[in-house]
C-alpha cells in the first residue's frame, strides 16, 4: 500500500478526477450546506436567546436532529426524491438535505447559548445608557455572542466537511471518491490517501477558524476571555459520522 | 459482486488510514486469528446482509439441523471484509458465497468467467483454514438491465444490441466497475460500448434500480435473480459474449468444521438448489414472508428436511 | 402499518438493545472523562496535550474504529463489545474537553468563598465546583449521547441488531415502513435521552438564571 505513493504520482493532481477538483467539489458542497445552514440557525438560534422561549423545544429538536443516521437518511430521501426529480438533481439535494440537518444543530446552539451567555454586565451597562431592547440585542448582546457563535460555525464545518464523503455514495463527486473508489478497487493505497484528505482539510478549516475567531470577536471580548476562561465549550465539536 | 450493504463503504477506507498510519502494509483484516469459536460440533451459520444471502444461510442450517448437527444463527453481516474476518477468527464458521464474487475479491486482477475456471482458480486462492464444498448449479450473475421501454425503443436482447446506442445511455452501477474487466472497461474492450456516462451508484441496489425505474440512469447493473427485475418489467439483456463471471451458490466453511456428515449434507442442498429455486424464494422473501419459513418450505420440496 | 404491527416485538425488541448501546457508554464515557477533565484543568500543558488527543480521534470515522478495535484489543470482530468501546472514546474524546472547560468557567468568586468556606480539595471539586459546573457538562453529554445514538446504527455492518436493521431490512425488501420506523425511532430515542438529560440539568442546578433581559 503505496500512500505516499499515490500522494506524489502527478496523473493524480491532474484533470476533473484529480485532488484539487476533488477538493474543490469538497469544499463547494459544504459551502452550500454551511451557507444554508447559516440562514436557518442563526436567525433562529437570536430568536430563541433574546425571547428566552422555546429553548427547551426547539433546542431538543435540533440536538435530536444529530441523531439523524447520515447514511441511512441520505438512502431514504434518494427513494422519496427519486420518482419527482431529473437528472443531477435527484443526487445532490439528497446530499444537500442531510448535511443541512446536520449542519443546524451546533450553529443554533452557539447562537442561543451566546445570546444568553452576553455579559450581563455589558447588557446591564447598555441598559444604563438608555439603549432600546432592540439596540441592546444588536449593538450588545450579539458582538457579545461572537465567540460562542463562531465556535457553533467551527463544529458544524467540521461535522459537515468529514460527512460531506457521503456524496460520492450517490456518485457525486468530493474527497469521499477517493475512499469510495479506492475501496471499491481495492487500491488502498487511494482509499488512506482519501481519508487524509478529509483529515487535513479539517485541521486546515479549524486554523482558518481560529484566525476568523481572532479577526471578527471584539479585542475587548477576547481581552476578557484570556483573563477568566469563559465557557466556551458550551457548543461542542461533535465525532464525525461516516 | 455482492456487496448490497449500505453501511460498509467507509469502513474500510479508514481501517486502511489508520493501518497506513502505523506503517503497515497489506490489509490488516488478513492477518485472522484464530481462537476457537464454536464448542464441539455446533456449527455457526452466517450470512450477508442481503435477503438471498440470508435465505440460503437459512436453508443450510435447517439441513445441518435436520442432519443431527447443532447450528446457531448470526445472520445479516453487512460486508465481505467483515464476514470473512469472523470465519478466519471463529465468530462464524460457514457462510453461503458465490463463486465469482469471492474471486475477483481474492483477486480483483482474475479474469476467469466459467464456472470451472473460476472454480478451479477459486481453490488456489482461499486463505488458511477454509475450503469451499462443492458448488451448486444455482446461480446470480450480474446482468445489464433496462427498462421495457429502452428495450422497445432501440430493439434491445443483448448486450451487443447497445453498441449503436451506448452513446445516448447513462450507465449505472457499482464504483469498482469503472475499471474493471466485468464492467466499463470491459463493456468498452469485449462489446465496443462507450456510454454516454458512468454514475457510481451500489451493486444490484436499491440506488441502482430506482435510478433505472426513475429513469436517471438508462441502463444498470442488477442480479438475475432479483424480484424486481419481473415486477419493474425491466429487461435482462443476454450476456452474449460472456463477459461477467459465473457465481455459483457455494458453501464457505473453515476446514476444522468441514467432516463427512456436513460435507454431505451441504453437497445434497447445493445439488438439488437451482437459479428458479432462487427466484421463487426471493419473489416470496417480497411479499415479506417469513425468511426461515421460505427456507424450510424449500428443504421439505426437495426431499432434504428429514433424514 | 401492518408491517409495523406485525413486526412490533422485532421493533421494540432493536430499539432496548440500541438504548443498552447507547447508554452504556455514554455512561461509561463520563466516568472516564471526569477525571481526565479534571487534569486538563489544572494542568496547562495537560490541557492542550489532553484535548489535542481527543481532537484526533474525532477524526477517526465510528466503523473504522469497530473494525480496528477487535485487532488491537483481541476481540473477536463480531461482538458487540467493539462497539461499547468504541462508543466510549468517542464520548471520552467529546467530554474531556466540555469537563475541562466547565470546570474553568467556575467563576473564581465562587471558588474564593468555597475555599474561605473552608471546602478544600475533593470537597470543593465534589461540591462546589463540578455542580457550578453541571450546565456545561449537560450541555456536551447531550451531544454526546445523542450522536452516539447515530453512530450506534453502523453496527449494521457488524449484524449486531439495532435499529439500523430496520435500515438494512428497508433495503433489502424495498419497503417504506422500515425505513421510516428506523429514523424515527432514532430521533424519538435522542429526543427522550436529551430531555432525560436536561431533566436532570435543571434537577441539579436550581439556582440558573434563564435570560440577561426580559
Amino acid at each position: 500500500m503505496n500512500i505516499v505513493g499515490w500522494f506524489t504520482d502527478p496523473a493524480n493532481w491532474t484533470g476533473s478526477g484529480g485532488i484539487p477538483a476533488q477538493v474543490g467539489y469538497h469544499l463547494l458542497y459544504c459551502a452550500v450546506a454551511l451557507l444554508i445552514a447559516l440562514a436557518i440557525a442563526v436567525p433562529l438560534g437570536i430568536v430563541i436567546g433574546y425571547t428566552g422561549r422555546g429553548e427547551a423545544l426547539v433546542a431538543g429538536f435540533a440536538n435530536a436532529l444529530r441523531a439523524l443516521p447520515s447514511l441511512g437518511l441520505l438512502v431514504l430521501l434518494f427513494l422519496i426524491i427519486s420518482p419527482v426529480a431529473a437528472g443531477k438533481l435527484v443526487y445532490v439535494l439528497p446530499t444537500i438535505i442531510v448535511l443541512v440537518l446536520l449542519a443546524v444543530p451546533p450553529i443554533l446552539t452557539g447562537t442561543y447559548a451566546g445570546i444568553q451567555n452576553a455579559d450581563p454586565d455589558a447588557v446591564g451597562a447598555a441598559r444604563g445608557m438608555g439603549f432600546t431592547k432592540r439596540q441592546i440585542l444588536m449593538r450588545v448582546q450579539i458582538p457579545c455572542a461572537l465567540p460562542l457563535m463562531v465556535s457553533g460555525v467551527r463544529a458544524s464545518t467540521l461535522q459537515i466537511v468529514s460527512t460531506a464523503t457521503i456524496a460520492a455514495y450517490l456518485g457525486l463527486q468530493g474527497l469521499g471518491r477517493f475512499i469510495i473508489d479506492g475501496r471499491a478497487q481495492a487500491n488502498f493505497a487511494e482509499m488512506a490517501g482519501g481519508a487524509i484528505l478529509v483529515a487535513v482539510l479539517a485541521i486546515a478549516l479549524e486554523f482558518i477558524f481560529a484566525w476568523l475567531g481572532r479577526i471578527i470577536v471584539s479585542p475587548g471580548l477576547r481581552r476578557a476571555a484570556a483573563k477568566e476562561s469563559s465557557p466556551l465549550a458550551t457548543t461542542v465539536v461533535e465525532p464525525a459520522s461516516p | 459482486m455482492k456487496k448490497r450493504s449500505i453501511f460498509s463503504a467507509m469502513a474500510f477506507a479508514s481501517v486502511l488510514a489508520l493501518s497506513a498510519c502505523g506503517g503497515g502494509g497489506g490489509n490488516p483484516l488478513s492477518g485472522g486469528g484464530n481462537t476457537g469459536g464454536s464448542e464441539g460440533s455446533q456449527v455457526i451459520v452466517g450470512s450477508a446482509d442481503f435477503t438471498e444471502s440470508q435465505l440460503i444461510g437459512s436453508i443450510y442450517s435447517q439441513a445441518l439441523q435436520a442432519a443431527g448437527v447443532p447450528t446457531k444463527e448470526q445472520f445479516n453481516i453487512g460486508s465481505r471484509e467483515v464476514y470473512i474476518q469472523a470465519l478466519k477468527d471463529g465468530s462464524i464458521d460457514l457462510v453461503p458465497e458465490y463463486t465469482g464474487a469471492l474471486l475477483s475479491y481474492l483477486d480483483p486482477k482474475s479474469t476467469a468467467a466459467t464456472p470451472d475456471a473460476v472454480s478451479s482458480e477459486l481453490s488456489t486462492k482461499l486463505p488458511s483454514g477454509i475450503s469451499m464444498l462443492t458448488p451448486s448449479p444455482a446461480e446470480d450473475k450480474d446482468v445489464v438491465a433496462v427498462t421495457q421501454a429502452t428495450a422497445d425503443k432501440y430493439k434491445l436482447k443483448t448486450v451487443s444490441d447497445l453498441k449503436p446506442v451506448a452513446g445516448e445511455l447513462v450507465l449505472g452501477g457499482p464504483p469498482e466497475w469503472k475499471t474493471r474487466t466485468q464492467g466499463v472497461a470491459g463493456l468498452r474492450d469485449v462489446y465496443g460500448l462507450n456510454f454516454k456516462d458512468f454514475v457510481s451508484l451500489d451493486a444490484g441496489g436499491t440506488l441502482t434500480m430506482t435510478a433505472l425505474t426513475n429513469g436517471q440512469i438508462q441502463a444498470g447493473d442488477l442480479f438475475s435473480t432479483d424480484p424486481g427485475l419481473h415486477s419493474n418489467h425491466l429487461v435482462a439483456l443476454e450476456d452474449d459474449k460472456n463477459l461477467f463471471a459465473a457465481e455459483n451458490v457455494a458453501p464457505l466453511i473453515k476446514s476444522a468444521k468441514q467432516n463427512d456428515k456436513v460435507k454431505k449434507t451441504l453437497d445434497a442442498v447445493s445439488a438439488k438448489l437451482t437459479t428458479d429455486d432462487l427466484i421463487s424464494m426471493n419473489a416470496e422473501a417480497a411479499t415479506g414472508t417469513n425468511l426461515a419459513d421460505i427456507a424450510k418450505k424449500w428443504l421439505a420440496s426437495a426431499g432434504l428436511s428429514s433424514n | 402499518m401492518n408491517w409495523i404491527s406485525s413486526n412490533l416485538d422485532r421493533i421494540v425488541e432493536l430499539t432496548i438493545s440500541h438504548t443498552w448501546l447507547t447508554l452504556v457508554p455514554t455512561i461509561l464515557g463520563l466516568i472516564v472523562a471526569l477525571p481526565l477533565g479534571w487534569w486538563a484543568h489544572r494542568s496547562g500543558r495537560g490541557y492542550a496535550a489532553i484535548v489535542g488527543t481527543a481532537g484526533l480521534l474525532y477524526t477517526i470515522p465510528s466503523l473504522a474504529l469497530f473494525i480496528l478495535l477487535p485487532a488491537v484489543l483481541g476481540t473477536k470482530i463480531l461482538d458487540p463489545i467493539n462497539i461499547v468501546v468504541a462508543l466510549t472514546l468517542y464520548t471520552v474524546a467529546l467530554l474531556v474537553r466540555v469537563i475541562a472547560d466547565g470546570l474553568s468557567s467556575v467563576p473564581h468568586d465562587t471558588v474564593a468563598a468555597a475555599e474561605a468556606m473552608g471546602y478544600r480539595g475533593w470537597q470543593r471539586l465534589l461540591l462546589v465546583e463540578l455542580p457550578v459546573a453541571v450546565p456545561v457538562i449537560a450541555a456536551g453529554l447531550r451531544v454526546a449521547v445523542v450522536s452516539n445514538v447515530s453512530i450506534v446504527t453502523m453496527a449494521a455492518l457488524l449484524g449486531i441488531p439495532q435499529l439500523g436493521s430496520l435500515f438494512t431490512q428497508g433495503f433489502q425488501l424495498r419497503l417504506f415502513a422500515p425505513l421510516v420506523v428506523g429514523v424515527v425511532l432514532c430521533v424519538v430515542l435522542a429526543v427522550v435521552f436529551d430531555g432525560l438529560i436536561l431533566w436532570l440539568n435543571k434537577l441539579l442546578t436550581p439556582w440558573r438564571q434563564r435570560t440577561v433581559t426580559s
